[in-house]
């Protein structure tokens, strides 16, 4: 680690330059305050407002109409897991498949136009996708849908599972998947049970980083989940969301809906946590660590 | 020039293995195809009595991973067509002059951006201003200052920052922020700086500046974590050489760091823009949503990204739906264009292992 500069003497450039060391440090560590200060100011009001909202009606009971007190979020809750489940079992897949190529197929033109597109998918406003496929698929099918909104969110998640595979699988040394070809094993199954297999703790980092990037996603859920104030059990038609349903209390004027946002928030970043922390158990575990 | 020998040093564990790896994998699939090797072919009729139904499941797989990787293409492909086709009513109609007619009157149908894009450029400059010296400061305090043990906490925090969710910080920005701006900050800028004609008129708390701020907190994490990253990528050398001279810390990262890794921290600021540019729940629910060009920043104002997100699910007509696709549209371009740029500095300089898990 860098020293201070000790010297004996003090002249008065030297006392100049040590000012204005001793001034940047004092900066730096005035930048590290301002930033975590927020943080923990979000994390305080969550716990201090959302605990205070929390309770079993909360979670097991729907919307009341306004003016009610009671009610809770439970239809948002389990409309959230559907969505966030079709997003995953279509975008997951689907990422795996592009980081495959990306890895183990994909080289030259194709490979480099695949990756270039990842990354600009990456970098897409999530309310662009939303109107993307409000024309694919609302529009089509003339009305809102958990199917629509799981389709949105798939679609965020791919360029991160694609990424992360494809970093994870050129981590995977080459003997590996010579010795299981020179056994005369088949490419699919080397790549499928030994190279995919291998990397298989950091390939669920990117999916559980892709999974939390998208469970409080709203912008691209506005116009194709949309939100519901009752229980909805078929996929094909409107369905609320926890964070659609944050939304729409925190913008409300009623003073009973702003503490169910408060709470809902801290059920929401609760699954995101949880996400994070189930992370950092299955890299610490791994054999292959992410970057990320 | 040190730049260029930046990503020899590179401390990336990825570093040393990406480079043979993109060259071996070659053989490994000459292997796999009986047909060119002969050792392998062997080894095929061996093991199969029937090689031509072995091959069968190989190729049916690399079609379907083909597809895959073909469709993420498709989908974006698909996204920009339908932008397009959606928005050509609006292009038709309005011309390049949507992007700088003030009016915005859904009821007459005339339709004109210019004060979301106005929005949205001045918030998002707002939240840089705001966010480079922060994210800056924390990143270098956590590379060249800090305690090791402090090292790994700050650096946690400052990523768990990025984990929370937009409509989160907005909840927040509503009943936190925007009160503390409204009693204390928006006063006091008022007495001190009023003369500028920036903060001036009354305060909300809810406006632009409210939205820059929470903006500016939300792109932290992205400048900081790139920048954490480029700054580990200057060589060690580079330090001692600058302290062997004489040099104070300040100077040291100053002239030694700081001067190296300017490109890759310009990225990082880029890939920051992107990010509010796009940004929609929180800016939309702090900002005020009123399309109108104010010059002081406590006014409210309306962004690109927000005026599709409270109009889009109830726009009437057309052209209406056409002009929000539009900006949709502009916003898709504008930030294609920032991403891309942002990457290419990013990968000058530290050869492409970071900055794309995130952002």
């Amino acid at each position: 680690m860098p020293k201070q500069p000790g010297d004996p003497e003090t002249t008065k450039l030297s006392l100049w330059r040590r000012a204005r060391n001793q001034l940047a440090t004092a900066f730096a560590i005035c930048a590290a305050v301002l930033v975590i200060v927020p943080l923990m100011a979000i994390f305080v009001y969550l716990l201090i407002k959302g605990v205070g909202a929390l309770n079993w009606t909360f979670l097991t009971q729907t919307p009341k109409p306004v003016g009610e007190v009671g009610g809770g979020m439970a239809n948002a809750i389990v409309g959230s897991g559907v969505i966030l489940g079709i997003a995953s079992l279509t975008g997951i897949p689907m990422g795996i498949g592009c980081g495959i190529y990306l890895a183990e197929y994909g080289r030259g033109r194709l490979g480099d136009l695949v990756r270039f597109t990842a990354d600009v998918l990456n970098g897409v406003p999530s309310i662009v996708i939303g109107i993307a496929v409000y024309s694919l698929i609302v529009i089509r099918q003339k009305h809102f849908s958990a199917f629509s909104g799981g389709v949105a969110l798939a679609i965020m998640m791919i360029p991160t599972v694609a990424r992360a595979t494809e970093e994870m699988l050129l981590m995977v040394p080459n003997n590996v998947r010579e010795a299981a070809l020179g056994l005369g094993i088949p490419k699919w199954r080397t790549t499928l049970s030994i190279s995919l297999r291998t990397a298989s703790a950091g390939v669920i980092t990117g999916c559980m980083l892709a999974f939390a990037r998208v469970a409080g996603e709203t912008a691209p859920l506005l116009f194709t989940a949309f939100g519901n104030q009752y229980w909805n059990k078929n996929p094909n038609q409107p369905t609320a969301a926890l964070p659609l349903q944050i939304y729409t209390y925190a913008i409300s004027p009623f003073d009973e809906w702003h503490r169910q946002a408060w709470a809902g928030s801290l059920i929401l970043i609760m699954m995101i946590v949880a996400a994070v922390a189930a992370v950092r158990i299955v890299t610490s575990r791994g054999t292959l660590k992410g970057a990320s | 020039m040190p730049d260029n020998a930046n990503p020899m040093n590179s401390p990336h564990p990825t570093e040393p293995i990406k480079k043979p790896m993109t060259a071996i994998p070659r053989l490994a699939q000459t292997v796999g195809e009986p047909k060119t090797v002969s050792a392998g072919s062997v080894l095929a009729r061996i093991r199969h009595t029937h090689p031509r139904s072995s091959r069968m499941p190989d190729a049916a797989f690399s079609l379907l991973i083909l597809i895959t990787a073909v469709s993420v293409f498709a989908i974006v492909l698909f996204v920009v067509w339908e932008l397009f086709d959606k928005s050509r009513l609006s292009l038709h109609q309005f011309g390049l002059g949507f992007f700088y007619s003030r009016n915005w009157d859904p009821v007459n149908g005339d339709f004109g951006a210019l004060p979301f894009v106005y929005g949205t450029l001045v918030s998002s400059f707002l939240a840089l201003l705001l966010a480079v010296p922060l994210s800056v400061g924390v990143a270098v305090y956590v590379t060249e200052m800090c305690p090791m043990r402090l090292r790994a906490i700050i650096s946690f925090l400052v990523e768990l920052l990025a984990a929370i969710p937009s409509v989160i910080y907005g909840l927040w920005a509503i009943f936190v922020l925007a009160p503390l701006l409204r009693e204390y900050v928006e006063p006091f800028l008022a007495r001190t700086l009023g003369w500028t004609g920036l903060f001036t008129g009354p305060m909300y708390g809810i406006g632009m500046l409210a939205a820059g701020i929470i903006l500016a907190i939300m792109i932290v994490p992205i400048i900081a974590s790139i920048t954490r990253e480029v700054l580990t990528a200057v060589p060690q050398n580079q330090r001692e050489a600058v302290l062997a001279l004489g040099a104070t810390r300040w100077e040291m990262i100053r002239m030694g760091v700081l001067r190296n890794a300017r490109i890759g921290i310009l990225g990082g600021i880029i890939l920051g823009l992107g990010r509010a540019l796009g940004e929609t729940m929180a800016v939309t629910m702090i900002i005020g949503n009123r399309p109108e060009i104010a010059k002081s920043l406590f006014a409210p104002a309306y962004t690109m990204a927000s005026v599709i997100a409270n109009e889009f699910s109830e726009a009437t007509g057309d052209l209406y739906l056409s002009a929000l696709v539009e900006i949709g549209l502009a916003l898709f371009i504008v930030t294609l264009i920032v991403n891309a740029l942002a990457r290419l500095l990013v990968w000058s300089i530290t050869g492409g292992t970071v900055g794309r898990a995130r952002a």
